[in-house]
């Protein structure tokens, strides 16, 4: 196993100032530069928040946690396991933001907080399963066996997703299809996907920026108990 | 010199399954904590459950599969907790590892032995719901049981597997449901649905998708956390 | 090794119609027959935890017939050796090699292996003789039965065959977990404190098996904090210190007063 190198503290963390720059300039474009949606009114321009909040959630971070611990368990490199840690608590963040902002958008436009809609019901879950995953890591101290333990949740539920996705869906969906993702033609105004497309680009560098930071804490609290062990 | 100069018949992967199994079945037997209590829990709950909703406003036909499949895995919960325990209490399960008996069995004969308790405390459950909520069970029981060895499976598998990893946490009896509990979701609805329109005395094809959910769902894990527990290990 | 095999297969007979002290042996003679390659040995065997290093390369040759008394203090990693000797750990470097071959990982390589551990490893609410059975089955033992009540006899046992284990006392429950470690005739036997709670019969009926055993041609490694134990038994003595072997004799070579004046130094230095 490689020394750990106790890298000194950044000063400023430019990605993180650059990310929440992004988002900010997002907003400002969605709320005062970008038309209303006929249909929806205002409620709306919450989707830029709740979809792109999704997609690094639930895409991003939580198949990072998947790949992260499959490799993990092959190369058992501790890299990949902190990488999955930090990957999920970024997630549990950003689903916490879907499941937040979803009901906000719900209550005017379906007339009710919380419906048993497919994708919402989902994201709840996986929502559970994230929550699951820190509370395992908090419950087990040795290093190594946290890391395979870990490994192995994220790999279940991974492997999770389209059963509890399928059943919900089969329960009853209301869900509207992503637009954006659909092969064919988006049906949106151009202004509107570019808002989209910059709260994306913002998002992912906020959630680059976080994973960093989680990462860069993973390793400073793997180096302190080294220390407290008495091996560094 | 061949090692079987010193022991012949080496139990092949089924078998030391079912070894396991039997012992812990034998286990379960001779202290009858786990089952009695797990009984107990499942009546209390069929009685408490009528009683929580308004059976004049809900027909008990449309009541009985939540709670029959509700109860279902929190019994099932009580027989998981249990399974490692009892392996890590003077660190037999050192032994077993020790053992010429490959760690997928060693796995397979504790999900085996939950499958067994699991589907013992079911067919108990089955009736008691029938009586207290007055199903008509004729017809209808071959099929519930059939579909109780179904979920079993996909519940054993996931639930033996985190009862190994949580047994070696500073808390066991709480993480194992939080863990688990969400991997039983495409267990229970299914479950719930096809009994529903079981007892509703609906074609089976209206359940065929469901049922699919849930095959599918056993057939995944099952292969899943066979292949995963070898590395909730120390090796 | 037909003759061994014909020995096993000849127990179960014998002990139907013998009285069982007379029942041939656990381990047949014909086992020491290639003294050649040694029977098990470690090549720098080393294991890390995160980065903590238990076991630093430690190398061992044990022929055939011999004991291995390993000494050292609480935390020099002689647990950790023998549960990689066991096959329950990996090492992070180095091989272990039973009869010239490998063991990683390897199921027919654990069944040759007898272990005893800190732990008794029983079901406290089965039987003796269920736990006892339940090992000789999951080691393909032919009679499971005859080997188990053969192995009890030998540790005195076998009139408690029935009680459950939880209602022994610490050392009859030593007593079940010895004979539970050697019900499958094994060829390298690995004890961790073997001689803990027994009484002086307990003890002295160890004694005299082990002894036995090792003139059969079994190997056996010993961990113990007690020198004189150790040193009854042995053939080669070693001393453990932070994960390292630091000394290694062979018996005839060791004067019993001066090795222990040097082994309390070489502890307390430890530091």
């Amino acid at each position: 196993m490689p020394p750990l190198r106790d890298e000194p503290r950044p000063i400023f963390d430019w990605l993180f100032a650059v990310a929440v720059l992004a988002v900010a300039a997002t907003y400002v474009r969605a709320i005062y530069f970008t038309p209303l949606e006929a249909a929806q009114g205002p409620a709306q321009k919450i989707l830029y928040v709740h979809a792109t909040a999704a997609f690094v959630g639930l895409y991003l971070c939580f198949g990072l946690v998947a790949v992260a611990s499959l490799l993990y368990l092959w190369l058992k490199d501790e890299k990949l396991d902190r990488a999955a840690a930090a990957a999920a608590e970024v997630g549990v963040v950003f689903t916490t933001v879907v499941l937040c902002t979803g009901p906000l958008w719900g209550k005017p436009i379906w007339g009710a907080w919380w419906t048993w809609d497919a994708r919402l019901t989902l994201t709840l879950f996986l929502w559970f399963v994230g929550v699951g995953y820190i509370i395992l890591r908090g419950a087990v101290e040795e290093p190594q066996m946290r890391a395979r333990f870990s490994a192995v949740l994220g790999i279940l539920a991974a492997l999770l997703v389209p059963f509890i996705h399928l059943s919900v869906y089969l329960f009853r969906t209301l869900h509207p299809m992503p637009i954006l993702l659909k092969p064919s033609a988006p049906s949106m105004p151009g202004e509107m996907q570019l808002t989209f497309f910059m709260a994306f680009v913002a998002f992912t560098l906020l959630f680059a920026a976080f994973l960093r930071a989680r990462y860069r804490l993973a390793v400073r609290a793997d180096l302190l108990a080294a220390r407290e062990e008495g091996l560094l | 010199m061949p090692a079987d100069a010193v022991v012949r018949a080496r139990p092949g992967l089924l078998r030391a399954a079912l070894l396991i199994a039997a012992k812990d079945l034998a286990i379960e037997l001779r202290t009858r904590s786990a089952i009695l209590s797990a009984l107990a829990f499942t009546l209390l709950a069929v009685v408490i459950f009528f009683f929580a909703w308004d059976a004049t406003a809900v027909a008990s036909i449309d009541l009985a599969p939540g709670v029959l499949w509700v109860i279902f895995t929190f019994s099932g919960l009580l027989a998981l907790n249990r399974s490692f325990a009892l392996e890590q209490n003077d660190r037999a399960l050192d032994a077993l590892l020790a053992s010429p008996v490959d760690r997928e069995s060693i796995f397979l004969g504790k999900a085996l032995g939950n499958l067994v308790f699991v589907c013992l405390i079911q067919a108990c459950a089955i009736p008691a719901v029938a009586l207290f909520y007055n199903l008509p069970l004729t017809g209808v029981w071959p099929a519930l049981l059939a579909l109780t060895v179904a979920a079993a499976v996909g519940l054993v598998s996931v639930g033996t597997l985190f009862s190994a990893m949580a047994t070696n946490t500073r808390m066991a009896e709480l993480l194992l449901p939080m863990l688990a509990l969400p991997f039983f979701v495409p267990v229970v609805m299914p479950a719930a649905q096809v009994t529903a329109r079981l007892l509703a005395g609906r074609p089976m094809d209206e359940a065929w998708p469901w049922l699919r959910i849930l095959l599918a769902f056993d057939l995944v894990f099952l292969v899943a956390c066979t292949l995963a527990f070898p590395y909730t290990l120390e090796d | 090794m037909g003759l061994r095999s014909s020995t096993l297969r000849a127990r179960a007979v014998i002990v139907n119609r013998m009285p069982l002290a007379a029942a041939s042996p656990l381990i047949s003679a014909a086992s020491v027959t290639a003294p050649s390659a040694p029977m098990l040995e470690a090549q720098g065997v080393t294991r890390v935890y995160g980065r903590r290093k238990a076991l630093d390369g430690v190398s061992l040759s044990l022929p055939a017939g011999s004991c291995l008394a390993l000494f050292g203090p609480n935390g020099a990693g002689k647990t950790t050796l023998l549960r990689i000797l066991a096959g329950l750990l990996r090492p992070t470097r180095g091989t272990v090699l039973l009869a010239g071959s490998p063991t990683r990982g390897d199921a027919a390589a654990r069944a040759q292996v007898g272990l005893l551990s800190h732990q008794s490893m029983l079901y406290d609410a089965l039987t003796v003789r269920e736990n006892i059975v339940f090992t000789a089955r999951l080691y393909g033992v032919r009679d499971p039965l005859a080997a188990t009540d053969a192995s009890l006899e030998r540790l005195g046992m076998l009139e408690r065959a029935e009680q459950p284990v939880r209602a022994l006392s610490r050392g009859l429950q030593q007593r079940v977990s010895i004979a539970r470690a050697i019900v499958h005739g094994p060829r390298v036997l690995l004890l961790d404190e073997p001689y803990t709670g027994l009484d002086e019969a307990g003890a002295g009926a160890l004694t005299s098996l082990l002894s036995e055993l090792r003139a059969q041609g079994a190997t056996l490694v010993l961990v113990t904090h007690n020198l004189a134990e150790g040193l009854a038994l042995a053939t080669q003595a070693a001393v453990m210190r932070a994960g390292r072997l630091v000394r290694q004799d062979d018996r005839e070579a060791i004067d019993g007063a001066s090795y222990a004046e040097e082994y309390r130094e070489m502890v307390t230095n430890a530091g």
